[in-house]
Protein backbone atom coordinates (compact mmCIF):
# COMPACT_ATOMS: atom_id res chain seq x y z
CA UNK A 1 0.00 0.00 0.00
CA UNK A 2 2.61 2.68 0.60
CA UNK A 3 4.88 1.14 -1.64
CA UNK A 4 1.98 1.32 -4.26
CA UNK A 5 1.82 5.36 -3.16
CA UNK A 6 5.43 5.73 -3.37
CA UNK A 7 5.82 4.36 -6.99
CA UNK A 8 3.27 6.80 -8.05
CA UNK A 9 4.51 9.52 -6.07
CA UNK A 10 8.09 8.99 -7.69
CA UNK A 11 6.29 8.50 -11.35
CA UNK A 12 4.44 11.41 -11.59
CA UNK A 13 7.15 13.93 -9.91
CA UNK A 14 9.39 12.86 -11.80
CA UNK A 15 6.77 12.98 -15.09
CA UNK A 16 6.26 16.58 -14.09
CA UNK A 17 10.12 17.94 -14.12
CA UNK A 18 10.75 20.47 -16.51
CA UNK A 19 13.47 19.62 -18.97
CA UNK A 20 12.44 16.62 -22.01
CA UNK A 21 14.25 13.82 -22.23
CA UNK A 22 14.20 13.93 -26.04
CA UNK A 23 15.82 17.40 -25.85
CA UNK A 24 18.53 16.47 -23.87
CA UNK A 25 19.45 13.84 -26.12
CA UNK A 26 19.18 15.41 -29.19
CA UNK A 27 19.71 18.58 -28.28
CA UNK A 28 17.48 21.71 -29.09
CA UNK A 29 17.77 22.19 -32.98
CA UNK A 30 16.27 18.80 -33.67
CA UNK A 31 14.54 17.75 -36.82
CA UNK A 32 10.61 17.21 -35.92
CA UNK A 33 10.71 13.49 -37.19
CA UNK A 34 13.70 12.66 -35.35
CA UNK A 35 11.69 13.41 -32.18
CA UNK A 36 9.21 12.03 -33.39
CA UNK A 37 10.68 8.39 -33.76
CA UNK A 38 12.91 9.01 -31.00
CA UNK A 39 9.57 9.57 -28.60
CA UNK A 40 8.11 6.37 -30.27
CA UNK A 41 11.08 4.31 -29.73
CA UNK A 42 10.79 5.79 -25.65
CA UNK A 43 7.17 5.17 -25.65
CA UNK A 44 6.73 8.84 -24.23
CA UNK A 45 4.19 9.16 -26.99
CA UNK A 46 1.94 6.61 -25.28
CA UNK A 47 -0.69 8.20 -22.45
CA UNK A 48 0.09 8.50 -18.95
CA UNK A 49 -1.64 5.99 -17.11
CA UNK A 50 -0.33 3.07 -19.69
CA UNK A 51 3.34 4.63 -19.12
CA UNK A 52 2.82 4.19 -15.46
CA UNK A 53 1.30 0.73 -15.40
CA UNK A 54 3.94 -0.59 -17.70
CA UNK A 55 7.21 0.87 -15.42
CA UNK A 56 5.72 -0.61 -12.53
CA UNK A 57 4.82 -3.94 -14.10
CA UNK A 58 8.56 -4.74 -15.34
CA UNK A 59 9.68 -2.55 -11.77
CA UNK A 60 8.20 -6.00 -9.88
CA UNK A 61 10.27 -8.65 -12.46
CA UNK A 62 12.94 -6.69 -11.24
CA UNK A 63 13.34 -4.44 -14.39
CA UNK A 64 13.76 -0.93 -14.20
CA UNK A 65 14.85 0.17 -18.12
CA UNK A 66 17.85 1.18 -19.42
CA UNK A 67 19.41 5.06 -18.92
CA UNK A 68 19.26 6.32 -22.33
CA UNK A 69 22.74 7.97 -21.70
CA UNK A 70 24.93 5.62 -20.96
CA UNK A 71 23.04 2.62 -22.34
CA UNK A 72 23.35 0.98 -19.05
CA UNK A 73 20.46 -1.19 -17.44
CA UNK A 74 19.57 0.31 -13.64
CA UNK A 75 19.15 -2.94 -12.11
CA UNK A 76 22.75 -3.50 -12.96
CA UNK A 77 24.09 0.44 -12.49
CA UNK A 78 22.40 0.07 -9.30
CA UNK A 79 24.12 -3.58 -8.34
CA UNK A 80 27.32 -2.35 -9.23
CA UNK A 81 26.85 0.17 -6.70
CA UNK A 82 25.20 -1.17 -3.94
CA UNK A 83 28.35 -2.83 -2.22
CA UNK A 84 30.02 0.48 -1.77
CA UNK A 85 27.08 1.69 0.17
CA UNK A 86 26.43 -1.16 1.83
CA UNK A 87 30.36 -2.03 3.08
CA UNK A 88 30.03 2.04 4.14
CA UNK A 89 27.21 1.82 6.19
CA UNK A 90 28.41 -1.70 8.10
CA UNK A 91 31.15 -0.09 8.60
CA UNK A 92 30.23 3.31 9.95
CA UNK A 93 27.58 1.35 11.85
CA UNK A 94 29.59 -0.80 14.08
CA UNK A 95 31.60 2.24 15.01
CA UNK A 96 29.24 4.26 15.87
CA UNK A 97 27.94 1.39 18.08
CA UNK A 98 31.38 1.00 19.49
CA UNK A 99 31.28 4.73 20.85
CA UNK A 100 28.01 4.62 21.31
CA UNK A 101 27.05 1.98 23.48
CA UNK A 102 30.11 2.03 26.56
CA UNK A 103 29.70 5.81 26.65
CA UNK A 104 26.14 5.96 26.76
CA UNK A 105 25.83 2.98 29.08
CA UNK A 106 28.26 4.89 31.31
CA UNK A 107 26.77 8.03 31.34
CA UNK A 108 23.24 6.17 32.12
CA UNK A 109 24.53 4.23 34.97
CA UNK A 110 26.32 7.52 35.98
CA UNK A 111 23.42 9.43 35.71
CA UNK A 112 23.87 13.22 36.99
CA UNK A 113 27.67 12.80 37.42
CA UNK A 114 30.17 15.12 36.17
CA UNK A 115 31.32 12.31 34.11
CA UNK A 116 27.82 12.10 32.49
CA UNK A 117 28.10 16.08 32.39
CA UNK A 118 31.09 15.89 30.01
CA UNK A 119 30.20 12.86 27.81
CA UNK A 120 26.30 14.29 27.48
CA UNK A 121 28.02 17.83 26.96
CA UNK A 122 30.51 16.60 24.00
CA UNK A 123 27.59 14.65 22.11
CA UNK A 124 25.94 17.92 21.82
CA UNK A 125 28.48 19.49 20.80
CA UNK A 126 28.88 16.90 17.79
CA UNK A 127 25.70 17.25 17.21
CA UNK A 128 25.89 20.44 15.71
CA UNK A 129 28.69 19.55 13.44
CA UNK A 130 26.80 18.89 10.15
CA UNK A 131 27.66 16.04 8.07
CA UNK A 132 29.89 17.86 5.48
CA UNK A 133 32.07 20.06 7.83
CA UNK A 134 33.32 17.01 10.25
CA UNK A 135 34.44 15.05 6.70
CA UNK A 136 36.24 18.15 5.85
CA UNK A 137 37.76 18.35 8.76
CA UNK A 138 38.65 14.96 9.37
CA UNK A 139 40.25 15.07 5.58
CA UNK A 140 42.07 17.76 6.74
CA UNK A 141 43.56 16.49 9.82
CA UNK A 142 44.15 13.05 8.78
CA UNK A 143 44.63 13.10 5.20
CA UNK A 144 46.56 16.31 4.23
CA UNK A 145 48.26 17.77 7.66
CA UNK A 146 49.02 13.88 9.43
CA UNK A 147 48.94 11.82 5.94
CA UNK A 148 47.62 8.66 7.58
CA UNK A 149 44.64 7.56 5.82
CA UNK A 150 43.56 8.93 2.06
CA UNK A 151 41.19 11.66 1.42
CA UNK A 152 39.17 10.57 -1.00
CA UNK A 153 38.92 7.31 -3.35
CA UNK A 154 37.37 3.72 -3.00
CA UNK A 155 39.64 0.30 -3.82
CA UNK A 156 37.69 -2.62 -3.85
CA UNK A 157 37.59 -5.66 -1.69
CA UNK A 158 39.35 -7.19 -4.67
CA UNK A 159 42.25 -5.22 -4.67
CA UNK A 160 43.22 -6.16 -0.93
CA UNK A 161 41.05 -6.22 2.19
CA UNK A 162 43.02 -3.55 3.98
CA UNK A 163 43.11 -1.19 1.22
CA UNK A 164 40.03 -0.96 0.60
CA UNK A 165 38.78 -0.56 4.62
CA UNK A 166 41.65 2.06 4.73
CA UNK A 167 39.91 3.64 2.12
CA UNK A 168 36.81 3.76 3.69
CA UNK A 169 37.82 4.71 7.04
CA UNK A 170 37.83 8.40 7.18
CA UNK A 171 34.71 8.20 5.59
CA UNK A 172 32.80 5.76 7.90
CA UNK A 173 34.63 7.88 11.28
CA UNK A 174 32.91 10.61 10.08
CA UNK A 175 29.05 8.80 9.11
CA UNK A 176 29.81 7.24 12.76
CA UNK A 177 30.36 10.45 14.86
CA UNK A 178 27.51 12.13 13.17
CA UNK A 179 25.21 9.11 14.36
CA UNK A 180 27.25 8.46 17.70
CA UNK A 181 25.93 11.39 19.63
CA UNK A 182 22.29 10.21 18.79
CA UNK A 183 22.44 6.51 19.60
CA UNK A 184 24.46 7.63 22.87
CA UNK A 185 21.62 9.90 23.82
CA UNK A 186 19.15 7.46 23.44
CA UNK A 187 20.82 4.40 25.44
CA UNK A 188 21.51 6.74 28.09
CA UNK A 189 18.34 7.74 28.80
CA UNK A 190 16.62 4.32 28.42
CA UNK A 191 19.37 2.94 30.42
CA UNK A 192 18.67 5.64 33.44
CA UNK A 193 15.09 3.77 33.42
CA UNK A 194 15.69 0.99 33.41
CA UNK A 195 17.81 0.74 36.08
CA UNK A 196 14.80 2.07 38.03
CA UNK A 197 13.11 -0.65 37.41
CA UNK A 198 11.85 -3.39 39.71
CA UNK A 199 13.98 -6.73 38.35
CA UNK A 200 17.03 -4.70 38.42
CA UNK A 201 16.83 -3.93 42.50
CA UNK A 202 15.88 -7.75 42.55
CA UNK A 203 19.51 -8.24 40.81
CA UNK A 204 21.20 -6.33 43.28
CA UNK A 205 19.51 -8.11 45.98
CA UNK A 206 20.91 -11.72 44.85
CA UNK A 207 24.05 -10.07 44.75
CA UNK A 208 25.11 -10.01 41.03
CA UNK A 209 28.07 -7.79 40.11
CA UNK A 210 26.78 -4.59 38.91
CA UNK A 211 28.99 -5.05 35.37
CA UNK A 212 26.79 -8.25 35.11
CA UNK A 213 23.31 -6.54 35.82
CA UNK A 214 24.22 -3.53 33.05
CA UNK A 215 25.18 -6.17 30.70
CA UNK A 216 23.08 -9.31 31.14
CA UNK A 217 19.57 -7.27 32.31
CA UNK A 218 19.38 -3.40 31.70
CA UNK A 219 20.90 -3.66 28.20
CA UNK A 220 18.56 -5.39 26.39
CA UNK A 221 15.36 -4.06 27.49
CA UNK A 222 16.89 -0.83 27.09
CA UNK A 223 18.20 -0.94 23.27
CA UNK A 224 14.74 -0.16 21.95
CA UNK A 225 14.94 3.83 20.55
CA UNK A 226 18.54 2.66 19.79
CA UNK A 227 17.32 0.36 17.19
CA UNK A 228 14.46 2.26 15.85
CA UNK A 229 16.74 5.12 15.02
CA UNK A 230 19.35 2.75 13.55
CA UNK A 231 16.94 0.82 11.32
CA UNK A 232 15.89 4.43 10.09
CA UNK A 233 19.78 5.22 9.82
CA UNK A 234 20.24 2.08 7.75
CA UNK A 235 17.27 2.03 5.70
CA UNK A 236 18.88 5.80 4.86
CA UNK A 237 22.12 4.68 4.58
CA UNK A 238 21.18 1.77 1.58
CA UNK A 239 20.15 4.40 -0.59
CA UNK A 240 23.48 6.17 -0.11
CA UNK A 241 25.10 8.55 2.45
CA UNK A 242 24.77 11.10 -0.30
CA UNK A 243 26.99 14.23 1.19
CA UNK A 244 29.77 11.88 2.41
CA UNK A 245 29.82 10.04 -0.91
CA UNK A 246 30.14 12.82 -2.84
CA UNK A 247 32.52 14.39 -0.55
CA UNK A 248 35.07 11.09 -0.08
CA UNK A 249 34.59 10.63 -3.92
CA UNK A 250 32.84 7.65 -3.23
CA UNK A 251 31.33 5.20 -6.11
CA UNK A 252 28.11 4.18 -4.50
CA UNK A 253 24.16 4.40 -5.10
CA UNK A 254 24.41 8.41 -3.53
CA UNK A 255 26.67 9.52 -5.84
CA UNK A 256 24.77 7.41 -8.68
CA UNK A 257 22.11 9.18 -7.38
CA UNK A 258 23.34 12.47 -8.03
CA UNK A 259 24.95 11.72 -11.12
CA UNK A 260 21.27 10.87 -12.30
CA UNK A 261 20.64 14.23 -11.03
CA UNK A 262 23.21 16.45 -12.51
CA UNK A 263 22.72 14.47 -15.76
CA UNK A 264 19.33 14.92 -15.92
CA UNK A 265 18.45 11.51 -17.13
CA UNK A 266 15.49 10.49 -15.50
CA UNK A 267 15.23 6.87 -16.16
CA UNK A 268 17.60 6.04 -13.90
CA UNK A 269 16.67 9.30 -11.33
CA UNK A 270 13.00 7.14 -11.07
CA UNK A 271 14.98 3.92 -10.47
CA UNK A 272 17.45 4.98 -7.66
CA UNK A 273 14.75 6.58 -6.15
CA UNK A 274 12.05 4.00 -6.49
CA UNK A 275 15.26 1.90 -5.01
CA UNK A 276 15.84 3.52 -1.64
CA UNK A 277 12.18 3.68 -0.94
CA UNK A 278 11.72 0.06 -1.27
CA UNK A 279 14.75 -0.49 0.89
CA UNK A 280 13.55 2.24 3.79
CA UNK A 281 10.45 0.22 3.76
CA UNK A 282 12.13 -3.59 4.26
CA UNK A 283 14.31 -2.32 6.55
CA UNK A 284 11.65 -1.02 8.98
CA UNK A 285 10.34 -4.64 8.67
CA UNK A 286 13.18 -5.88 9.34
CA UNK A 287 13.52 -3.79 12.44
CA UNK A 288 10.49 -4.74 13.69
CA UNK A 289 11.43 -8.50 13.07
CA UNK A 290 14.01 -7.24 15.57
CA UNK A 291 12.07 -6.13 18.30
CA UNK A 292 9.93 -9.30 18.36
CA UNK A 293 13.51 -11.10 18.85
CA UNK A 294 14.66 -9.26 21.67
CA UNK A 295 11.91 -8.68 23.60
CA UNK A 296 9.47 -11.49 23.45
CA UNK A 297 6.71 -8.96 24.71
CA UNK A 298 6.24 -7.45 21.96
CA UNK A 299 4.87 -10.53 19.78
CA UNK A 300 1.83 -11.30 23.05
CA UNK A 301 1.10 -7.68 22.92
CA UNK A 302 1.20 -7.11 19.04
CA UNK A 303 -1.21 -10.08 18.14
CA UNK B 1 5.57 36.42 32.57
CA UNK B 2 8.30 38.93 33.07
CA UNK B 3 9.42 37.04 36.23
CA UNK B 4 9.10 34.00 34.76
CA UNK B 5 11.32 35.19 32.20
CA UNK B 6 13.79 36.57 34.57
CA UNK B 7 14.21 33.37 36.43
CA UNK B 8 14.80 31.32 33.03
CA UNK B 9 17.79 33.81 32.24
CA UNK B 10 19.44 33.71 35.39
CA UNK B 11 19.09 29.89 35.67
CA UNK B 12 20.91 29.71 32.76
CA UNK B 13 23.69 32.51 32.40
CA UNK B 14 25.56 30.72 29.49
CA UNK B 15 22.69 31.67 27.57
CA UNK B 16 24.24 34.81 27.43
CA UNK B 17 26.39 33.68 24.46
CA UNK B 18 24.41 31.62 21.93
CA UNK B 19 22.07 34.28 22.35
CA UNK B 20 24.52 37.60 21.48
CA UNK B 21 25.59 35.14 18.78
CA UNK B 22 22.69 35.02 16.91
CA UNK B 23 21.89 38.50 17.54
CA UNK B 24 25.14 39.45 15.85
CA UNK B 25 24.82 36.90 12.56
CA UNK B 26 21.39 38.60 12.56
CA UNK B 27 22.39 41.94 12.87
CA UNK B 28 25.01 41.73 10.21
CA UNK B 29 22.65 40.24 8.09
CA UNK B 30 19.96 42.63 7.81
CA UNK B 31 22.65 45.40 7.86
CA UNK B 32 24.79 43.93 5.16
CA UNK B 33 23.82 46.26 2.52
CA UNK B 34 24.94 49.54 4.57
CA UNK B 35 28.05 48.12 5.96
CA UNK B 36 31.55 49.02 4.67
CA UNK B 37 32.44 45.72 3.41
CA UNK B 38 33.86 45.16 0.11
CA UNK B 39 31.24 43.48 -2.64
CA UNK B 40 31.04 39.55 -2.16
CA UNK B 41 31.28 38.82 -5.64
CA UNK B 42 33.44 40.68 -6.93
CA UNK B 43 36.37 38.62 -7.61
CA UNK B 44 40.03 40.12 -7.52
CA UNK B 45 42.81 37.56 -9.22
CA UNK B 46 45.55 39.66 -8.11
CA UNK B 47 45.30 38.87 -4.37
CA UNK B 48 43.76 34.78 -4.75
CA UNK B 49 43.54 32.80 -1.74
CA UNK B 50 45.23 35.70 0.71
CA UNK B 51 45.51 34.95 4.56
CA UNK B 52 43.80 37.12 6.96
CA UNK B 53 44.83 40.60 6.85
CA UNK B 54 44.22 44.40 8.00
CA UNK B 55 42.21 44.67 4.31
CA UNK B 56 40.80 41.28 4.56
CA UNK B 57 39.70 40.05 7.76
CA UNK B 58 38.92 36.84 6.87
CA UNK B 59 41.31 36.97 3.84
CA UNK B 60 40.14 35.75 0.39
CA UNK B 61 39.21 32.88 -1.52
CA UNK B 62 40.19 31.27 -4.09
CA UNK B 63 39.00 34.04 -6.32
CA UNK B 64 40.46 36.92 -4.23
CA UNK B 65 36.38 37.17 -3.29
CA UNK B 66 36.48 38.77 0.80
CA UNK B 67 35.92 36.16 2.58
CA UNK B 68 34.30 38.40 5.68
CA UNK B 69 32.08 39.58 3.58
CA UNK B 70 31.14 36.47 1.70
CA UNK B 71 30.15 35.57 4.85
CA UNK B 72 28.20 38.17 6.17
CA UNK B 73 26.04 37.96 2.70
CA UNK B 74 26.01 33.94 3.22
CA UNK B 75 24.10 34.72 6.46
CA UNK B 76 21.43 36.72 4.75
CA UNK B 77 20.54 33.34 3.29
CA UNK B 78 20.89 31.08 5.88
CA UNK B 79 18.88 33.66 7.51
CA UNK B 80 16.03 33.17 4.76
CA UNK B 81 15.67 29.95 4.69
CA UNK B 82 15.76 29.23 8.24
CA UNK B 83 12.63 31.43 8.93
CA UNK B 84 11.10 31.13 5.61
CA UNK B 85 11.43 26.98 5.45
CA UNK B 86 9.92 26.99 9.06
CA UNK B 87 7.20 29.40 8.46
CA UNK B 88 5.95 27.00 5.62
CA UNK B 89 5.98 23.77 7.67
CA UNK B 90 4.89 25.61 10.55
CA UNK B 91 1.48 26.56 8.72
CA UNK B 92 0.60 23.58 6.68
CA UNK B 93 1.64 20.99 9.20
CA UNK B 94 0.23 22.65 11.81
CA UNK B 95 -3.01 22.83 9.63
CA UNK B 96 -2.49 19.13 8.56
CA UNK B 97 -1.88 18.21 11.90
CA UNK B 98 -5.20 19.27 13.49
CA UNK B 99 -7.68 18.33 9.97
CA UNK B 100 -5.79 14.64 10.81
CA UNK B 101 -6.43 15.17 14.56
CA UNK B 102 -10.31 16.43 14.09
CA UNK B 103 -12.10 14.63 11.18
CA UNK B 104 -11.85 10.95 10.70
CA UNK B 105 -12.69 8.80 8.20
CA UNK B 106 -11.00 8.95 4.86
CA UNK B 107 -10.05 12.88 5.16
CA UNK B 108 -7.63 11.45 8.08
CA UNK B 109 -6.50 8.00 6.04
CA UNK B 110 -5.40 10.52 3.32
CA UNK B 111 -3.44 13.38 5.10
CA UNK B 112 -1.91 9.82 7.25
CA UNK B 113 -1.08 8.23 4.33
CA UNK B 114 0.75 10.72 2.63
CA UNK B 115 2.19 12.03 5.39
CA UNK B 116 3.50 8.87 6.37
CA UNK B 117 4.98 8.19 2.51
CA UNK B 118 6.89 11.48 2.68
CA UNK B 119 8.61 10.44 5.89
CA UNK B 120 9.66 6.97 4.06
CA UNK B 121 12.32 9.15 2.20
CA UNK B 122 15.49 10.01 3.14
CA UNK B 123 14.49 13.88 4.21
CA UNK B 124 17.82 15.21 2.26
CA UNK B 125 16.67 13.31 -1.20
CA UNK B 126 13.22 14.68 -0.83
CA UNK B 127 14.38 18.54 -0.61
CA UNK B 128 16.73 17.45 -3.02
CA UNK B 129 14.61 16.45 -5.60
CA UNK B 130 11.87 18.75 -5.28
CA UNK B 131 15.12 21.70 -5.78
CA UNK B 132 15.53 20.12 -8.71
CA UNK B 133 12.45 19.61 -10.02
CA UNK B 134 11.70 23.95 -8.87
CA UNK B 135 15.00 24.67 -10.37
CA UNK B 136 18.25 26.61 -7.64
CA UNK B 137 17.57 29.29 -6.10
CA UNK B 138 17.19 31.11 -2.92
CA UNK B 139 13.58 31.02 -3.06
CA UNK B 140 12.85 27.52 -4.21
CA UNK B 141 15.47 25.41 -1.45
CA UNK B 142 13.22 27.39 0.82
CA UNK B 143 9.81 26.00 -0.83
CA UNK B 144 11.75 22.37 -0.98
CA UNK B 145 12.76 22.37 2.92
CA UNK B 146 9.87 24.04 3.93
CA UNK B 147 7.78 21.73 2.09
CA UNK B 148 9.84 19.09 3.64
CA UNK B 149 9.57 19.81 7.18
CA UNK B 150 5.78 19.52 6.75
CA UNK B 151 5.25 15.66 8.22
CA UNK B 152 7.17 16.46 11.02
CA UNK B 153 5.29 19.62 11.79
CA UNK B 154 2.19 18.14 11.07
CA UNK B 155 2.81 14.96 13.63
CA UNK B 156 4.06 17.20 16.68
CA UNK B 157 0.89 19.29 15.98
CA UNK B 158 -1.22 15.90 16.11
CA UNK B 159 0.18 14.54 18.48
CA UNK B 160 -0.76 17.64 20.85
CA UNK B 161 -4.00 17.85 19.28
CA UNK B 162 -5.26 14.99 20.52
CA UNK B 163 -4.89 14.69 24.11
CA UNK B 164 -6.48 18.35 24.17
CA UNK B 165 -9.45 17.20 22.34
CA UNK B 166 -10.97 14.83 24.98
CA UNK B 167 -10.69 17.62 27.64
CA UNK B 168 -13.57 19.37 29.27
CA UNK B 169 -13.24 22.94 27.70
CA UNK B 170 -13.67 21.36 24.16
CA UNK B 171 -16.96 19.72 25.26
CA UNK B 172 -18.05 22.52 27.09
CA UNK B 173 -17.15 24.79 23.74
CA UNK B 174 -19.21 22.27 21.88
CA UNK B 175 -21.65 22.21 24.14
CA UNK B 176 -22.52 26.12 23.68
CA UNK B 177 -22.78 25.82 20.14
CA UNK B 178 -19.00 26.29 19.01
CA UNK B 179 -18.24 25.46 15.38
CA UNK B 180 -15.57 23.18 14.33
CA UNK B 181 -13.17 26.09 13.04
CA UNK B 182 -13.85 27.77 16.48
CA UNK B 183 -13.06 24.89 18.62
CA UNK B 184 -9.76 24.28 16.25
CA UNK B 185 -8.41 27.53 16.15
CA UNK B 186 -9.62 29.17 18.82
CA UNK B 187 -9.49 26.21 21.55
CA UNK B 188 -6.97 23.54 20.30
CA UNK B 189 -4.86 25.85 18.68
CA UNK B 190 -3.33 28.08 21.58
CA UNK B 191 -2.86 25.31 23.67
CA UNK B 192 -0.49 24.07 21.48
CA UNK B 193 1.54 27.23 20.40
CA UNK B 194 4.10 26.79 22.53
CA UNK B 195 5.57 23.14 21.94
CA UNK B 196 5.48 24.24 18.08
CA UNK B 197 7.27 27.34 18.43
CA UNK B 198 10.17 25.70 20.73
CA UNK B 199 10.14 23.38 17.47
CA UNK B 200 10.74 25.53 15.16
CA UNK B 201 13.95 26.85 16.80
CA UNK B 202 15.05 22.94 16.79
CA UNK B 203 13.97 23.01 12.95
CA UNK B 204 15.78 25.88 11.86
CA UNK B 205 18.96 24.80 12.66
CA UNK B 206 18.42 21.48 11.02
CA UNK B 207 17.13 24.04 8.21
CA UNK B 208 20.29 25.45 7.85
CA UNK B 209 22.19 22.37 8.09
CA UNK B 210 19.85 21.33 5.05
CA UNK B 211 20.75 24.79 3.00
CA UNK B 212 24.40 24.31 3.62
CA UNK B 213 24.46 20.63 2.62
CA UNK B 214 22.28 21.30 -0.76
CA UNK B 215 24.75 24.02 -1.46
CA UNK B 216 27.38 22.29 -0.76
CA UNK B 217 26.50 19.01 -3.22
CA UNK B 218 25.79 22.11 -5.81
CA UNK B 219 21.78 22.15 -6.00
CA UNK B 220 20.91 24.58 -3.52
CA UNK B 221 21.33 28.55 -3.59
CA UNK B 222 23.48 29.30 -7.33
CA UNK B 223 26.61 31.04 -7.19
CA UNK B 224 27.74 33.65 -7.09
CA UNK B 225 25.23 34.38 -4.31
CA UNK B 226 27.07 33.85 -1.33
CA UNK B 227 26.23 31.00 1.25
CA UNK B 228 27.74 29.16 3.70
CA UNK B 229 27.39 25.52 2.27
CA UNK B 230 28.88 26.61 -0.98
CA UNK B 231 31.98 28.82 0.25
CA UNK B 232 32.44 25.73 2.06
CA UNK B 233 32.13 23.29 -0.80
CA UNK B 234 34.35 25.96 -3.08
CA UNK B 235 37.35 26.35 -0.45
CA UNK B 236 37.43 22.20 -0.49
CA UNK B 237 39.15 22.12 -3.96
CA UNK B 238 42.20 24.03 -2.21
CA UNK B 239 42.13 22.91 1.46
CA UNK B 240 45.47 21.85 1.44
CA UNK B 241 46.93 25.58 0.51
CA UNK B 242 44.26 27.87 1.74
CA UNK B 243 42.28 25.43 4.93
CA UNK B 244 40.72 29.00 6.12
CA UNK B 245 38.60 29.32 3.17
CA UNK B 246 36.54 26.47 4.53
CA UNK B 247 37.36 26.07 8.14
CA UNK B 248 35.79 30.00 8.42
CA UNK B 249 32.46 29.62 7.12
CA UNK B 250 32.70 25.75 8.67
CA UNK B 251 32.95 27.29 12.03
CA UNK B 252 30.54 29.94 11.60
CA UNK B 253 28.05 27.44 10.71
CA UNK B 254 29.13 25.20 13.82
CA UNK B 255 28.73 28.26 16.11
CA UNK B 256 25.01 29.44 14.43
CA UNK B 257 23.56 25.63 14.60
CA UNK B 258 24.50 25.15 18.00
CA UNK B 259 23.66 28.18 19.43
CA UNK B 260 20.63 27.29 18.10
CA UNK B 261 20.41 23.83 19.50
CA UNK B 262 21.37 25.30 22.85
CA UNK B 263 18.22 27.75 23.17
CA UNK B 264 15.94 25.00 21.58
CA UNK B 265 17.11 23.25 24.32
CA UNK B 266 17.04 25.15 27.49
CA UNK B 267 13.30 26.26 26.49
CA UNK B 268 12.09 22.48 26.12
CA UNK B 269 13.62 21.69 29.39
CA UNK B 270 11.85 24.92 30.99
CA UNK B 271 8.61 23.38 29.22
CA UNK B 272 8.84 20.41 30.93
CA UNK B 273 10.53 21.27 34.62
CA UNK B 274 6.92 23.29 34.91
CA UNK B 275 4.38 21.72 33.61
CA UNK B 276 0.97 23.29 34.92
CA UNK B 277 1.19 26.58 33.59
CA UNK B 278 -1.40 27.96 30.88
CA UNK B 279 0.95 27.44 28.12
Amino acid sequence: MVLAGLSLAIFLMLELLPGNLVDVLLGENARPEDIKLLETQLGIDKPLVERYLHWLGQAVSGDLGRSPLSGEAVVDAIAHRLPVSLQLMVYAQLLALLIAIPLGMIAGYREGSRLDGTITGAAFGVLAVPHFVLGLLLILVFAIWLGWLPATGYVPWSEGVWNSIRSLTLPAVTLALVEAPVYMRLLRSDIADTLREPFIAVARAKGLPEWYILLRHALRPSSFSLITVMGINIGHLIGGAVIIETLFALPGVGRLLIEAITQRDYVMLQGVVLFIGVAFVFVNLLVDVAYAVLDPRVMRHGT
Amino acid sequence: MARKARSFFTNRRYLILPLGWISLVVALAITAPWLPLPNPTEMDFAHPESHPSFAHWFGTDLDGRDIFARAIYGARVSLIVSLGAPLIGLIAGTLLGLIASYCSGWIRTIILACLDAMLAFPSLVFALGLTVVLGPSVQNVTLALGIMSIPAFARIARSHALPLLGQEFVLAARTAGASNAYILFREILPNMVMPLLTYVLTIMSVMIVAEGSLSFLGVGVPPPTPSWGGMIAEGREALERVPHASLIPAVILFLTVLSLNLIGDALRQEKFGHSGGLS
